[in-house]
């Protein structure tokens, strides 16, 4: 029989022994449960869930992106808000939305019920887009040089504030955008 | 023997243990560094709570974004590897009664360390490094601040390198066959820091140079991957050194022995292995990665790293259960758990830590480290309760608790202000689940992180009045009680300890209170002290070791799976659709 040792102390002699009853009815739980979330991770969830983690993304130049999103901007203007433009793109589309020191832009209007794919990138620096519904929140690391695309549906008509969550410099709290669902 | 005669060692004279003489002084050096790091980041941290508290909000926006820059990396990375650095001298020659080598690279090391570390600190604290604890690029920070990390990453590199010297040196003199299990898990924790230092260094060394014009630009994405390696890969290093810690106030303050010694050696196996992937959750809503590559990494080879810290999790408290019961507490289910020695400052931070480690700290992180879960946390205040509850209430107790102890005995000083310890653990911990509470549910609502002024007041453009709520606004008044509660209690521990440093009544033998001395000894005067073959104590109930530890485990478990399936079902209310 093997001793035990205190794990201050220098082991001496065999300290390796089978498991008990008590270690054997743990691990095996603990392994349980382990297998569970990775297969509700990797499987299940993919599987069922309307809300998933399947962001895409690709390489762009900031400068070329914000030609992008200043053509996409013109196309489809329809007001302003705060001096913002608001765009209201046809359901299904595309939509570049650009962040920058200290803004979010344009101010996007969708339909609900619609999907769009958002297209967000960054003009500077490092952003977080936080789309805030609180009590809840969606949020997406945006990297300047590449595109993080998502495909959004809404499911609830209001006016939504989009934040910026990662820190971008002095003006960060003050970096706001703003998207509308209508009927 | 040779060295206590020749006046290069002592022997203590509560453990017995054979003290190299500048091992002492350098794990003094450490230590004495690492508190006053951890005074200037507890101030930091109650002027930026009292400014997140948005009833007082105390600083400017400049003074915040700076003074959280400096909070961040004084606290999640000077204190801690100051403290860790005198935990790797301590476990690699007092614990073996070994001589310190090459005592030259130790003091390099710390001498690396310490000018890195003020003169980034400096910088930080006077707004001329305000990049955050992340620094991400393109956001710039001057050329001296990178290089100034960086001298203080090769620096730690140089002390883990020198640990692991005074272990194969122990080894090959014979003076250790197998080590001390704290020992054992320092030397996990010495591994993993091996290669999360070296990342870091990969990842600010182009930084520097673009910083400094040598290069033009830096790619975000890919530092951010190299960066993580650092930036989560030193919260593994604390994990791995606390769980040490844990062991060895187990066994200090109960005589607690592990259930099964191969075990708990495979759990800290299995953080060597499986933990490094954890630097990935932080890239789990970037650009950059595939779906697949999100799934699989970040669900950790089906959670063999969570599975170590569930072994863990149940082994101390089951080693606790044991000597206890040796002892000869062996009432009922849980009379071990009323007669433990909760009075004793040890016991209580041990108890604080596990307690909050593992309900507020690992729970939290396994749900919102999860692919799907992280889009509804990812920069919200979630996530910095998280990882407080993980660093702060876990690793910065644990290591409170064994200062108690390690402090009297490497300074050969009377713990002062005794009385004051005993409800230390308590009073911070206490503060630690209200400012978690307020912080995490906050977090939930969407509250963003690093965020000077959520009510928006002053912005003209598309402001919004989103979080002027009375529920966000409890929620930020938690957040800023439970931080001043916290600084009280972190307040205390830095005066008792710096006191005890300064004041201390000088002795051979201080009076640690009720511990189990011969928990340090490898060569026990009598049959059945530590470190000689024990009988198993007679199971109490049915063939059951440990069942209180089991039961405990298992309202563990049940907590775990019922918050995650909540975690679940608020994912599935958010009223988008997203693919």
């Amino acid at each position: 029989m093997a001793g035990r040792f205190s794990p201050l102390a220098k082991p001496q002699g065999t300290w390796w022994s089978p498991l008990g009853r008590d270690e054997r009815l743990w691990v095996a739980i603990a392994a349980i449960w382990g297998l569970g979330r990775f297969l509700m991770i990797a499987f299940i969830l993919p599987a069922i869930g309307n809300e998933q983690n399947e962001i895409q993304s690709y390489r762009i130049d900031p400068a070329e992106f914000h030609r992008l999103a200043t053509e996409f901007t013109e196309a489809h203007q329809i007001g302003e808000m705060d001096g913002v433009p608001v765009v209201a793109p046809p359901p299904g589309s595309d939509i570049y939305l650009e962040g920058q020191q200290f803004a979010w832009r344009p101010v996007v209007q969708l339909k609900r019920g619609e999907q769009y794919r958002f297209l967000i990138s960054s003009r500077d620096v490092q952003h977080g887009f936080s789309l805030v519904m609180s009590r809840h929140s969606l949020n997406f690391q945006v990297l300047p040089g590449f595109v993080t695309a998502i495909h959004l549906t809404p499911e609830q008509v209001g006016e939504f504030a989009v934040v910026c969550n990662e820190f971008c410099g002095a003006g960060h709290h003050v970096m706001t955008g703003r998207i509308i669902v209508t009927d | 023997m040779q060295m206590v005669m020749s006046g290069l060692a002592r022997r203590c004279g509560v453990t017995g243990l054979v003290i190299d003489r500048s091992a002492e002084r350098l794990i003094k050096f450490h230590a004495v560094t690492a508190v006053l790091f951890l005074a200037l980041g507890g101030t930091l941290a109650l002027l930026i709570a009292l400014t997140r508290w948005q009833v007082v909000h105390l600083l400017p926006a400049k003074q915040f974004y700076a003074f959280l820059s400096a909070h961040g990396m004084v606290m999640l990375i000077f204190w801690i590897l100051f403290f860790e650095m005198a935990g790797l001298v301590f476990g690699s020659t007092v614990l073996l009664s070994a001589r310190m080598v090459v005592p030259g690279l130790g003091w390099v090391a710390y001498a690396m360390m310490l000018g890195g570390a003020v003169i980034a600190t400096g910088l930080m604290v006077t707004d001329r490094a305000t990049v955050m604890f992340t620094s991400y690029p393109p956001l710039k920070a001057p050329p001296l601040y990178y290089a100034s990390v960086l001298v203080f990453a090769v620096g730690a590199i140089l002390g883990v390198v020198h640990f692991f010297i005074n272990v194969v040196a122990a080894r090959m003199r014979g003076d250790v066959g197998s080590l001390p299990l704290f020992t054992f898990a320092l030397a996990g924790a010495g591994i993993i820091a091996l290669w999360s230092l070296i990342s870091g260094a990969v990842a600010l060394l182009p930084a520097f140079l673009w910083s400094a014009g040598v290069i033009d630009s830096i790619d975000p994405g890919v530092y951010r991957l190299l960066y993580w390696g650092l930036g989560h890969g030193a919260q593994q290093v604390n994990l791995a050194a606390m769980v040490a810690v844990w062991y060895g106030l187990a066994s200090l303050m109960t005589g607690g022995r592990p259930l099964n010694e191969g075990l708990s050696r495979f759990a800290i196996v299995l953080y060597i292995f499986f933990i490094n992937m954890g630097a990935m959750h932080h890239l789990l809503v970037d650009p950059g990665l595939t779906t697949w590559l999100r799934n699989i990494n970040t669900s950790y080879f089906m959670y063999l790293a969570v599975l170590g810290s569930l072994i863990h999790g149940f082994s101390i408290p089951a080693s606790v259960e044991l000597g206890m019961r040796t002892q000869g507490y062996r009432k009922g289910l849980f009379g071990w758990l009323r007669r433990a020695p909760w009075g004793e400052p040890g016991f209580a931070a041990l108890a604080v830590s596990l307690f909050l480690f593992g309900v507020m700290g690992g729970i939290s992180g396994v749900i919102i480290g999860g692919p799907q879960v992280n889009m509804i946390v990812h920069n919200t205040l979630l996530s910095p309760a998280h990882f407080h509850m993980t660093v702060v209430a876990g690793t910065t107790m644990a290591f409170m608790g064994l200062a108690y102890y390690l402090v009297p005995l490497i300074f050969q000083r009377q713990l002062v202000l005794r009385r004051w310890a005993t409800y230390q653990p308590y009073i911070y911990g206490a503060g630690m689940v209200v400012w978690g509470l307020g912080t995490g549910l906050a977090g939930h609502w969407g509250v963003p992180r690093r965020h000077w002024d959520i009510s928006f007041d002053r912005v003209s453009t598309l402001p919004t009045q989103i979080f002027q709520t009375t529920v966000v606004d409890v929620f930020m008044a938690l957040l800023g009680i439970g931080a001043v509660i916290a600084v009280i209690g972190g307040a205390m521990f830095v005066t008792i300890i710096v006191s005890t440093v300064a004041l201390g009544q000088r002795t051979a033998t201080p009076n640690l209170g009720r511990v189990i001395a011969d928990a340090f000894s490898s060569a026990p005067a009598v049959a059945g002290a530590s470190g000689e073959e024990k009988e198993a104590p007679v199971p109490a109930h049915g063939a059951f070791e440990a069942p209180g530890a089991l039961v405990l485990s298992l309202a563990f478990l049940t907590l775990f799976v019922l918050l995650y399936g909540f975690s679940w079902f608020e994912l599935s209310t958010v009223p988008w659709r997203v693919r």
